[in-house]
């Protein structure tokens, strides 16, 4: 087994908005371990973004608050830091790639000058020189093609796929232990997808960096990560690792999640499509929230919450279902002995 | 085989580059360059590309939303491309048009019965009552509610505003639907719905749709035939098994092989090219794609490849194919 690298522990993130306090993530548990990848899945509003930037401390304040919980990044309580001391952490012990590269770097500096900058902030007793020979090393590390003159450029200069070649090279500038990135190529044209999926495959292996890959892509997912945690609504709904999750997966949402993604390998007449909507943050009652869209929901799953049951060490779905099978198999094994 | 419904033929439309200040023209930007395809009756032809690669102009140009620089549109016998604006306003009855951005496409200010009903005033189809009774049936069809009527933009999901421009367009019997990215700003479980929807409404209301969409799962999903486009040139085009069995156009092949798919145990031989698509407003001589492409051959970079059948039915415009042809 290796190394737990981070933990979250019971997070909650709230937003305290007109319409009341809103729980955008929920008693959320997970942890990233040394040199893998695991994928957060969900559609929109389902909290996966909120989880990373609540990681980063980034949650903006008001109106949003973390209210409970902790992010442990190797035993240290990032949620409890000051602002101050997060800005130690963050770029540094965590990194983050978000998905429009070009809102996330400054069209007035060159690349060259904000990559420095990335690298002072942390190493403030580094020379001018020894900055410029990092930021040329690790540009060629992300595959950038002439760098040296690359550096002069202002980001509006470069193409999508370059810029966020650009904003991975900045993340890791400082060899973070653990990358976030938040839907890293949703903006990218597909053929730039690949080059980036594998370029973050590759440095993952090289580098041993850790990474927590945040998208709404089935298919991303299935190629890059080992692990994957599927959230709906603010609330983990299952977790496994990846050849699991496609070939036996447990929650009803997973499932109709997984059904209802076309694949180009074979032609379905018609696509799975899960009933109804997601529910509207604030609008959420007791009981299990997938179950107004669910096929087999109970009587109970309005009522009750159901919790994470636990399938073998590494599975774990939110659903009541698991339980009845439990009974099930515990009844059978009884008759059987 | 049926009917041919709609033939475009040589279709280009160039975005002309001013500069300076007498803002004189220096140069070109080929958005369409000359491209020709057929639709038949009753199919859905599928357009695939990535970003800037003509698809979004080319359905704009068939309703001629956009001024076509050159080229020919027919649609059921008629020549749309040269008909008047008054008289195109009228042919417009038969296309219609779906666009991607549900939050943007619909005015905020009016409510979806008002919405609904304004494509049958323009058209000056039916009075009042008639009108009213068929933006009933219609929310109905595409599976919302008579209340609705009543209720505004804002108060849907994107999920039932992706419905509502879809009755909109449906309102007033089209025989052919553009769909520009329908689904690429949906949920994959919205996504599905819609999809299920559009395609069980082909067949009751024998529709035929033109679907434009980057998305390849999602284009092999609803499409007959698809064709490929790639800097302003249609480079492939073929029945959908074809096009995902066989791939013949390298870019094609690229194409499909960089599309993640949701299956982790897929194992499959990844051609990943490098570089990125060239600007349209300087594309490369000869073979749009012979930069990128990990197959050129010499004359790659100075003729031209033209769209050959290599088999029946599956067209290409490449340069390694050239020896089957003769």
């Amino acid at each position: 087994m290796r190394k737990k690298l981070l933990e979250v522990k019971g997070l909650q993130t709230t937003f305290f908005t007109d319409d009341g306090q809103i729980p955008a993530v929920d008693d959320i548990d997970f942890s990233v371990h040394e040199g893998e990848i695991l994928g957060i899945v969900g559609e929109s509003g389902s909290g996966k973004s909120v989880t990373s930037l609540s990681i980063m401390g980034l949650i903006p304040s008001p109106p949003g608050k973390i209210t409970g919980g902790q992010v442990l990044l190797e035993g240290k309580n990032l949620a409890k830091l000051t602002d101050k001391q997060m800005q130690r952490v963050r770029g540094k012990d965590v990194a983050m790639i978000f998905q429009e590269p070009m809102t996330s770097l400054n069209p007035l500096f060159t690349i060259g000058e904000q990559l420095k900058e990335a690298i002072l902030i942390h190493n403030p007793k580094w020379s001018k020189k020894k900055a410029f020979a990092r930021a040329v090393e690790i540009m060629k590390l992300v595959g950038l093609p002439r760098v040296e003159e690359l550096l002069k450029d202002y980001p509006h200069q470069l193409s999508g796929g370059m810029r966020q070649r650009v904003m991975i090279a900045m993340a890791l500038v400082c060899d973070p232990k653990v990358l976030i990135a938040d839907e890293p190529t949703t903006a990218l044209d597909v053929t730039i997808q690949a080059q980036i999926l594998q370029l973050m495959k590759d440095l993952n292996k090289r580098m041993n960096t850790a990474v927590l890959l945040i998208t709404h892509d089935l298919g991303v997912v299935a190629e890059t990560c080992e692990r994957v945690i599927v959230m709906y609504a603010g609330q983990i709904v299952e977790e496994a690792p990846i050849q699991e999750i496609f070939k036996n997966p447990k929650h009803p949402y997973t499932q109709g999640l997984i059904k209802s993604v076309p694949d180009m390998r074979y032609k379905k007449d018609s696509l799975y499509s899960i009933p109804g909507s997601v529910p509207r943050p604030g609008t959420i009652k007791d009981g299990c929230r997938f179950a107004a869209r669910c096929e087999f929901a109970m009587e109970r799953c309005l009522q009750q919450t159901p919790p994470l049951y636990e399938e073998t060490e590494q599975h774990r779905a939110r659903c009541f279902l698991l339980e009845e099978q439990e009974v099930i198999q515990y009844v059978e094994s009884a008759i059987e002995s | 085989m049926s009917k041919v419904l709609l033939k475009v033929e040589g279709l280009k439309k160039y975005f002309p580059i001013r500069k300076g200040f007498l803002n004189t023209q220096v140069g070109d930007v080929k958005a369409v360059d000359n491209v020709s395809f057929e639709v038949f009756e009753g199919e859905t032809l599928g357009i695939v590309g990535e970003s800037g690669c003509g698809k979004s102009t080319t359905g704009r140009l068939l309703m001629r939303l956009l001024e076509p620089t050159a080229g020919n549109i027919e649609f059921g016998g008629k020549m749309l491309s040269s008909l008047s604006n008054s008289e195109m306003r009228k042919a417009r009855r038969d296309i219609q048009m779906i666009f991607q951005d549900p939050y943007a496409s619909l005015n905020p200010r009016h409510s979806i019965g008002k919405i609904l009903e304004e494509p049958l005033i323009v058209h000056g189809m039916g009075n009042s009552k008639e009108r009213k009774q068929k933006v009933i049936e219609l929310l109905k069809i595409v599976g919302l509610n008579e209340y609705h009527v009543k209720r505004y933009p804002h108060q849907f999901s994107g999920g039932q505003r992706q419905r509502i421009g879809i009755a909109r367009a449906l309102m007033t019997n089209p025989r052919l639907i553009i769909a520009d990215e329908p689904v690429s700003a949906l949920d994959v479980s919205i996504q599905a719905q819609v999809l299920n929807l559009m395609q069980s409404l082909q067949k009751e209301l024998k529709l035929t749709y033109i679907f434009i969409s980057h998305d390849l799962g999602v284009v092999r999903h609803i499409s007959n035939r698809v064709g490929v486009m790639y800097l302003g040139k249609l480079v492939e085009l073929t029945a959908s098994e074809n096009l995902y069995a066989e791939p013949l156009h390298p870019y094609t092949q690229a194409l499909l092989s960089s599309v993640p798919v949701p299956d982790p145990t897929f194992e499959r031989e990844q051609l990943i090219i490098s570089g990125d698509i060239p600007s349209a407003s300087n594309p490369p001589s000869g073979c749009a794609f012979h930069t990128r492409c990990p197959f050129k051959k010499a004359q790659c970079s100075s003729v031209v490849p033209n769209m050959q059948e290599v088999k029946p039915g599956h067209y290409v415009a490449c340069h390694l194919y050239d020896a089957i042809q003769h």
